[in-house]
């Protein structure tokens, strides 16, 4: 019990640092090209939090999301350009995402598994097509200037560290409900659906629903972080509907560990840092990514999170039963081999 | 190689001592120009993208990193090809690296990913991207253009091509996407203004794996104007030829799709095929003949429309400072200063700058040959001082709609 209250205290400790780091990072980074990294690493996270819930909670790949972060992006792009305020294409594009999630949901959810994949992969596909092709409306390759960032409350989120708050304010509301979501019964008969669909059924749970609810929820998030996308680049062309923005989300949640909630933050941190910071001094790194994902892959096919944690407890196990020279390293080592947890750290 | 980042960083980790010792102010009178480079090294682009860096490169060794006195530092990102690399790229040289002038990028989405940017951070740019309006409809006073854009070269070879080819009726084709439309609409702008007849436009994908349905369908026409990119043309002309059209259908082509950078890639196939540029390396120019010599005893290739783009960019920029007499640190003045510029010497002959900063310079008519193992474009015809506008009114020209898939308008399709 006491080592639960350790852990917990300990728990809170780097809960607290880590809020405080955040909070006052455009302190000590200084430069503003790096407060720019980290608010492009926040709307990620949130955009890999998204996926998330998909991919790691419902068992359901999708390679389409990021049509649903344009989908976001274009509505509000499109409003502001034909003059509407920041607030009104804000709005409409939640309300237009979240029905094109449903109406993802109601063609994607016709089957599981590789099945769901190639239907999500086509719907994907089609809107980048739409924004591609249909010139008229969305400028094609040409994309859409976006002039202005909105300025919430009067506080204009036109500089660097105002807007990296901002994304910050919305990381931390998109982890939240994350933490509640796991927490609920939702989440739980959602993780049902996952391991037990049959199961789930014969217990008198609508699975085609939970499911359904899930792509909602995952839309939302994504759609805001396609918000905060365009506000970021002030641009949105159809490269962002692109297969590869898909595929590059979705390895972020793969790479830093499925159904965590820290993992898809790592996975965007990864992501992020490689393309933008590393590429600037080797000329290679998308060959350096592709090492860093074999090696994750590699020794902990779980994902970094989960598969660091493991690693630091069997390290742990290991020293403690060198130094006690007590035999209770293999009673520890079936604990730690015990299925990655599903509620994280 | 010459200065790459990491010669850079490793410079300043061994006289890290050196400067933290130096005061402030002394630092910044001393200070080097600098010199950011936007390209792409990696993905599809990436072959046009290291063009345009050995251009830069070339330039910067001739002049032994020093331009009008001032000591110039290196500093080159790859923007990977998309809007939102760009857009990342563009924010680390502005911000962290702090850069005097940008140049590049490659691509037109690139470019319109980022010119409200620079233009809000002050920071001049030079570009190769063709996009049309960057210089027309949305100028911006940041931006100059020492290339063409994408119909340039276009209306130029209409011209030719119904004026002393007396060809009457073409089929275009392209890559279906914007540089695409803007070169072909170019080409049938001027084409049908001279009574001709564009009777078909065919937009195979960027990627495509076969151009053979796409040629088939060419028809009875007296010429195929062609404006592929990258290393398409190379599979086009093939495909064109394989199938029997060439010296049946004569092939036109637009800069991209006959750079001299690409010669090396082609054979046969490529022999007869008559381009519209701004830059060929045969150009008789005291600039040229070093770049084409140094470019050969460097990187072993022949410079094409992107490294001699660059290396006339490098020009530009020094010119300006040379110009502002050591004020070329305020951004403003330099942009300024820039549009000004006007050189009689370049690899592309003399060039100036309108007042939206796009180039007016000589675009050159060349046909494809083979001397010896070589294919060489020879330049049969020069049309002195193109402008952007060619030569309608600069004030209608702007009133239309940008080029277009749809516009303007084909009205001879069959």
């Amino acid at each position: 019990m006491s080592s639960e209250t350790v852990s917990g205290w300990r728990r809170s400790a780097a809960i607290a640092v880590a809020l405080v780091l955040l909070g006052t990072l455009p302190l000590w980074v200084g430069n503003t090209y790096y407060i720019n990294i980290a608010s492009q690493i926040l709307l990620f996270a949130v955009f890999a939090l998204a996926l998330n819930v998909l991919v790691g909670y419902a068992g359901l790949v999708s390679l389409g999301h990021a049509g649903l972060f344009a989908i976001a992006g274009y509505t509000a792009a499109l409003l502001l350009q034909m003059g509407y305020g920041h607030l009104a294409a804000n709005s409409a594009a939640v309300v237009v995402t979240l029905a094109a999630s449903a109406i993802f949901a109601v063609l994607a959810l016709r089957s599981t598994g590789i099945g769901f994949l190639m239907i999500t992969l086509a719907l994907g596909q089609i809107v980048w097509g739409i924004a591609y092709r249909w010139a008229s409306l969305t400028g094609g390759d040409n994309g859409i200037n976006v002039t202005t960032r909105p300025a919430p409350f009067g506080l204009s989120l036109a500089s660097a560290p105002s807007f990296y708050f901002a994304c910050l304010v919305v990381f931390l509301l998109a982890l939240g409900s994350m933490i509640l979501f796991v927490r609920s019964p939702f989440g739980a008969s959602l993780r049902g659906t996952r391991d037990q669909a049959r199961r789930m059924t014969a217990l008198g749970y609508d699975v085609w629903l939970i499911r359904f609810a899930a792509i909602i929820f995952s839309g939302f998030w994504t759609g805001i972080s396609g918000l905060l996308f365009i506000y970021y680049n002030q641009f949105i062309s159809p490269q962002v509907a692109a297969l590869t923005a898909s595929a590059e989300v979705l390895l972020m949640v793969i790479s830093g560990g499925t159904a965590t909630l820290l993992g898809p933050i790592a996975g965007a941190v990864i992501v992020v840092v490689m393309k933008n910071v590393v590429s600037a001094y080797i000329e290679r790194w998308n060959l350096v990514l592709g090492v860093i994902f074999i090696v994750i892959i590699t020794f902990m096919p779980e994902g970094l999170i989960p598969g660091t944690v493991r690693l630091w407890r069997w390290s742990w196990s290991t020293l403690n039963s060198r130094w006690n020279g007590t035999p209770e390293k293999p009673a520890q080592e079936d604990a730690s081999k015990e299925p990655m947890p599903k509620v994280p750290t | 190689m010459a200065v790459h980042r990491r010669r850079v960083l490793k410079g300043l980790a061994a006289s890290g001592a050196a400067i933290a010792t130096m005061r402030a102010p002394y630092v910044q009178a001393q200070a080097p120009f600098k010199l950011g480079l936007l390209t792409v090294k990696t993905g599809p682009l990436a072959q046009g993208g290291i063009q345009m860096e050995q251009g830069i490169l070339t330039f910067l060794k001739e002049k032994n990193n020093t331009l009008a006195g001032r000591k110039i530092e290196f500093i080159s990102a790859d923007s990977g090809g998309n809007p939102a690399g760009a857009r990342t790229k563009a924010q680390e040289l502005i911000e962290r690296d702090k850069v005097n002038v940008i140049l590049g990028p490659l691509a037109a989405f690139e470019l319109l990913a980022i010119t409200n940017y620079v233009r809000d951070n002050a920071t001049p740019l030079i570009s190769l991207a063709a996009a049309e309006d960057v210089t027309q409809r949305a100028a911006n006073p940041f931006v100059i253009r020492p290339s063409a854009t994408s119909a340039q070269c276009c209306h130029v070879m209409g011209d030719y091509a119904t004026k002393e080819l007396k060809f009457r009726r073409a089929a275009l084709i392209s890559e279906d996407f914007a540089f695409g439309y803007e070169q072909m609409a170019g080409f049938q702008r001027v084409f049908e203004d001279n009574g001709g007849r564009v009777v078909k436009k065919l937009w195979p994908p960027l990627v495509t794996p076969d151009y053979t349905p796409y040629v088939a369908q060419i028809g009875k026409v007296d010429c195929v104007f062609n404006g592929f990119a990258g290393s398409n043309p190379v599979r086009f002309m093939r495909t064109y030829a394989d199938l029997g059209l060439q010296g049946k259908i004569p092939l036109l082509a637009g800069w991209t799709a006959m750079d001299d950078a690409l010669l090396r890639s082609l054979g046969d196939e490529a022999v007869g095929v008559i381009s519209a540029a701004y830059y060929s390396a045969d150009l008789d120019t005291p600039s040229n003949k070093r770049l084409v010599a140094d470019m050969q005893r460097d990187y072993k290739v022949l410079p094409g429309g992107y490294s001699a783009g660059m290396y006339i960019a490098g020009q530009c920029v020094e010119a300006a400072i040379q110009k502002l007499d050591g004020k070329a640190d305020d951004r403003k003045a330099l942009a300024e200063a820039l549009r000004q510029v006007s050189l009689t010497d370049t690899p592309r002959g003399p060039i100036q700058f309108d007042k939206y900063g796009n180039v007016i310079g000589d675009v050159f008519i060349r046909r494809c040959e083979r001397k010896g193992k070589q294919l060489v474009n020879t330049v049969i015809k020069t049309y002195p001082k193109v402008s952007q506008f060619w030569t309608y009114n600069e004030a209608d020209f702007l009133k239309n709609p940008v080029y277009a898939r749809d516009y303007p308008p084909a009205k001879y399709l069959e």
